[in-house]
């Protein structure tokens, strides 16, 4: 990808470095074990740790919250890089589970909370999840049924007691605290908050580690929450506006999956590129069929325009505009590339594409989970319809 | 639609399949799908209900019945229910073509019986490490020597993703008798478990048909009697031209049959889940992407059941096969993914039959020869 880096005036001096320096890490710390971490359905938390001290995961936070700076480009950037050496769906949802447990508490949060919980995260000491779906919701966040209802006692002993069960939670298993979408008020948008609770909390429990179809080095949780108590100290920001915090993570969400979209779709073109020169088929090498050739670039093309197009929406969020709606739309056409590209890869694989451990395979499984994560297609074109004033 | 092909007989022998798969496959293809392998005594337990030899003679303990309808049946009903991996199919509907058409009187005796009570599990071996829908591309030999005794065939090379690989006692193998003669060169020559030098590697972890053992085969120095030829030196290349439109029509029964299958799943998900108040069925785009869906899947039974009749009258055309083997199946990749998609989340866990079927259907457009190898078969008998 280095020709394209070139020619993207996005990417400074600055952010090739930062590029390389996901690259270099995935070549040493991450490639030699990924198929055992794929293998073992999780990651070990040393390599939080390594990451850390690399510089690598507080990339993207503010200084004053133990981060190492930079905006939004930055982290794609970061997260280019990665990919751009195989990383995969479920490492980087992992080893960046941060990029969703934090950014409310950084925001919104007080002194405490980016203390206990922020700082020691960014320095890989901490794993934390963000618990927003439930069993009955997928992408319904205003449907959010879990209760936290606030116990009063004496001075400083005021508390909350949270009752209800989390599903597709990434970290989950491994977390240290969970930040955790909960109802305080009424039904709908308004009645929402964000708590944080330790996973150490009497009544907190993971009741399953879900097993997926791809993102295997990711653990996936179910949770669930009886009589657990938890600070009033807890509570992100203000009370009831927990819809409104996790809104405003939207863009960066869904650009975070749109960056691992294209990042498949680049690795599992130049996967297959490389494969269909070298394998021979009726005397000659793949690439030799117009068709093979035709289909390689139709996967540059799609991984391109998605690369494109999500670096312009995520300059447009640095630049201060709102592009939720761009956002879904970067979302879909990159998670779109993402699955067509890896699909088409496997298919030039033939039957090697079909085998575990394949790399191509990988891709083709993890990509599968990026139209549905994160808010399914269907939802956020919804959402961007009201959005651009489609809707009636 | 109706569809018409069936009568009686075969609607009795759909609820015997249904019966026997709903005792002894559904409770335990979950089991077998951790252990990569199904169990020899199922084979053994169908074999004596009669479906793995209702095509064989009936002088050799077969039904007699030559009749694809019976084989589509079968297909069918373990599609329906996810069994994705007994593989039957190769037996039933590959190897047993093969064998009915070439092997001579000495090999029915021989192997037909076992054939028919599933204590013989069988399988076909075309794809080499180099060479997989490209099959004049093998460099398996087989080298006939005659001033050793008995004349034999010293068979050497290997072979790779061979359904039914660790299970299989006996494989039909495509080899060349002559290095030389290209196409001509090829024949095929039986195997059996237990000759020296014949041995198999590890059972092969796909993505998917995750109960269906795979494997590869090696062949150091095997020696062959030639009485273990099929059919005559030279000609296995055109056997396989002949076989492999019926190996493809079972692919497209399974196509068919999966889209039917995930449909039907789909419809009943998207009316029971709700989301943001009310079922999934209520939002139009839910409506419209199924209608889709169903309307392709009708189409493309109403294709299949045409070919099915076809092959039964002997005029199945290689041209239909192909072009039913890449439309059908890219049809059920289309569907399956759609239907995962009106999942959500839940169609990304592996415990929903909705995602094995994902993972089992990304093998359809690849074996039994590729969409890209369907075309060129295609746009070649339209005399491009």
């Amino acid at each position: 990808m280095s020709d394209l880096d070139r020619l993207d005036h996005r990417f400074t001096p600055e952010r090739l470095a930062l590029k390389e320096a996901g690259a270099e890490f995935t070549r040493r710390e991450i490639a030699p074990h990924l198929q055992q971490w794929e293998d073992d359905g999780i990651l070990p938390r040393e390599l939080h740790k390594a990451a850390a001290a690399q510089g690598l995961l507080a990339v993207g936070y503010p200084e004053e919250a133990g981060g190492e700076g930079g905006d939004l480009l930055d982290v794609c950037a970061l997260q280019e890089g990665f990919m751009a050496e195989g990383a995969s769906g479920g490492l980087i949802a992992s080893l960046f589970t941060h990029g969703i447990s934090l950014p409310h508490m950084i925001a919104h949060g007080s002194a405490y909370l980016v203390d206990t919980f922020v700082r020691p995260t960014l320095a890989g000491e901490l794993i934390g999840s963000l618990a927003v779906t439930e069993p009955g919701g997928g992408s319904d966040v205003a449907g959010i049924t879990t209760r936290a209802e606030l116990i009063r006692g004496d001075d400083g002993d005021s508390h909350y007691l949270i009752n209800g069960s989390k599903t597709f939670i990434t970290s989950g298993v491994r977390a240290d605290f969970v930040t955790t979408a909960v109802r305080t008020g009424g039904p709908g948008h308004g009645g929402v908050s964000l708590i944080v609770v330790p996973t150490d909390s009497p009544g907190f429990s993971v009741t399953r580690k879900l097993d997926k179809m791809g993102w295997h080095a990711s653990d996936t949780a179910e949770l669930a929450y009886v009589d657990v108590r938890v600070p009033v100290k807890n509570l992100v920001g203000e009370v009831d506006k927990g819809f409104y915090y996790i809104a405003e993570c939207f863009v960066s969400e869904r650009i975070a999956l749109a960056l691992m979209g294209y990042g498949h779709a680049f690795r599992a073109l130049e996967l297959a590129a490389a494969y269909t020169k070298e394998r021979e088929t009726f005397g000659k090498p793949l690439a030799a069929n117009q068709v093979v050739r035709a289909k390689l670039v139709e996967m540059r093309r799609r991984a391109e325009v998605a690369r494109i197009y999500t670096l312009d929406v995520a300059a447009r969020h640095v630049a201060g505009e709102d592009v939720i709606a761009e956002a879904c739309l970067a979302k879909q056409t990159a998670v779109e590339a993402a699955v067509d590209v890896t699909n088409d890869a496997v298919q030039l694989f033939g039957g090697t594409g079909y085998m575990h451990g394949s790399e191509v395979e990988r891709h083709y499984r993890d990509a599968r989970l990026l139209p549905i994560g994160g808010g399914a297609t269907e939802v956020l074109t919804d959402l961007a319809a009201r959005l651009l004033g489609y809707a009636s | 639609m109706q569809r018409t092909i069936f009568d009686a007989d075969h609607d009795a022998f759909r609820d015997t399949v249904r019966a026997f798969l709903d005792k002894h496959v559904v409770p335990h293809h979950e089991e077998w799908e951790k252990a990569g392998i199904v169990p020899r005594e199922l084979w053994e337990e169908a074999g004596a209900l009669g479906l793995l030899g209702f095509m064989m003679p009936e002088e050799y303990g077969g039904g007699g019945v030559q009749d694809f309808r019976y084989n589509a049946i079968l297909q069918e009903e373990l599609t329906k229910i996810g069994a994705s991996g007994v593989g039957f199919a190769l037996h039933t509907d590959l190897v047993s073509g093969y064998l009915l058409s070439y092997a001579n009187d000495e090999q029915k005796a021989r192997w037909f019986p076992t054939f028919c009570t599933g204590e013989m599990i069988t399988a076909i071996a075309m794809t080499e490490p180099g060479a997989g829908s490209d099959l004049q591309g093998m460099t398996t030999t087989a080298k006939l020597v005659t001033n050793d005794g008995d004349p034999y065939y010293l068979v050497n090379g290997s072979k790779t993703f061979i359904s039914n690989g660790i299970n299989a006692d006996l494989v039909v193998v495509a080899c060349k008798t002559d290095t030389e003669a290209g196409a001509q060169g090829i024949s095929l020559v039986v195997l059996e478990r237990g000759m020296e030098g014949f041995e198999r590697g590890r059972n092969l972890d796909k993505i998917g048909l995750k109960a269906q053992d795979t494997a590869e085969l090696f062949f150091d120095n095997v020696k062959v009697p030639v009485a273990n030829l099929l059919g005559d030196e030279g000609k296995g290349f055109i056997y396989l031209m002949e076989k492999l439109p019926q190996e493809r029509l079972t692919l497209c029964v399974v196509a068919a049959a999966a889209c039917r299958s995930v449909i039907d799943q789909t419809v009943a998900y998207v009316q029971e889940r709700k989301a943001f108040g009310k079922p999934i069925s209520a939002f139009q785009n839910t409506r419209f992407t199924l209608a889709e869906l169903e309307t392709e899947a009708r189409i493309a039974q109403v294709w299949v059941d045409r070919c099915i009749t076809e092959l039964n009258a002997g005029t199945l055309s290689i041209d239909d096969a192909a072009a039913g083997k890449w439309w059908t199946t890219e049809l059920q990749k289309k569907t399956v993914d759609a239907c995962l998609q009106l999942h959500g989340g839940y169609g990304y866990m592996s415990e929903y039959p909705i995602a094995k079927a994902y993972l089992d259907t990304r093998i359809q457009t690849i074996y039994g020869g590729t969409t890209e190898i369907m075309k060129e078969i295609v746009g070649r008998m339209m005399g491009l």
